[in-house]
């Protein structure tokens, strides 16, 4: 039987959203309050889904212990509490919560064996959430 | 097709123990939910069902015919239950939340009639819960 879980994480961090390919009126035009040279923060709420068949000795997809501990160590402890412009995937993209679901979906399906990842969703705040499963790179701006 | 989402609330105890482990593997891999006494959760049920919409009611499903069934076929049997010692499923399996999941598809599935099961949520916090379609 294949079941689906998903956890939900919350973290903190700011950003500005602002393309080097894009003159200053541009960027204004695009990215709207988002382009304060100062930055701003969200809570960002992140929903990791993975998928597998319940293991009948455990009636697990997998350990909930083990998913909370990578994602902790790799997620978290990376991008909680961080100025996300700073961060090295974002020295050329754009930190869009488009791209910070990318990313997070990158690390996850890179290093996390226990489960088979399906998705990662991502809440902005209580009115945008991005949903990312695969396929596409890091996109747009530098 | 349209899909349609029902939500439900139960509250259940349980605790984590397979027999063909010793002590000391059971409380390693389940932890705090390895406590024999139980613990207890506030689950939220979401039942989706899909199908078309019939031309003279409107409806996919009719929604008091549906709470109906999730009310006698699981509410009833798991709702202020110490789910391993009170609910058959859980006599033999771990109900963890993925097993619940899983023995509500089964308790429901077969009652269905006009609109189609799609998939079974169970929320175990707001910050888990698992999704099964059915899949083998």
């Amino acid at each position: 039987m294949k079941a689906h879980l998903t956890r939900r994480y919350m973290l903190s961090a700011s950003h500005r959203l602002h393309s080097d390919e894009m003159s200053a009126e541009e960027n204004r035009a695009t990215y709207g309050k988002c382009n304060n040279p100062y930055g701003h923060g969200h809570n960002y709420m992140i929903e990791v889904t993975v998928s597998g068949p319940v293991d009948q000795q455990t009636g697990m997809v997998c350990n909930l212990v083990d998913l909370d501990s990578f994602v902790r160590e790799q997620i978290l402890d990376r991008y909680d509490h961080q100025n996300l412009n700073l961060l090295r995937e974002f020295t050329k993209a754009v930190p869009t919560t488009e791209n910070l679901c990318i990313s997070i979906y990158q690390i996850v399906k890179r290093g996390f064996d226990k489960a088979h990842l399906e998705k990662v969703r991502i809440e902005e705040t209580m009115l945008n959430s991005f949903e990312y499963a695969g396929e596409e790179s890091l996109v747009g701006g530098r | 097709m349209v899909y349609l989402t029902r939500k439900a609330e139960f509250s259940a105890s349980h605790y984590y123990h397979n027999p063909a482990f010793t002590p000391e593997e059971n409380a390693s891999l389940f932890g705090k939910c390895n406590n024999p006494n139980g613990h207890g959760h506030n689950y939220t049920l979401e039942v989706t069902v899909k199908g078309a919409v019939d031309p003279k009611s409107g409806f996919v499903v009719d929604l008091k015919q549906l709470k109906d069934i999730m009310n006698r076929e699981v509410l009833d049997a798991l709702d202020h239950r110490f789910l391993n010692k009170e609910v058959p499923e859980f006599f033999t399996q771990i109900p963890t939340t993925e097993n619940i999941a899983i023995a509500i598809w089964q308790r429901l599935e077969p009652k269905l009639k006009a609109a189609r099961l799609h998939r079974v949520r169970v929320y175990e916090t707001p910050d888990l819960f698992v999704d099964f379609y059915g899949e083998a």
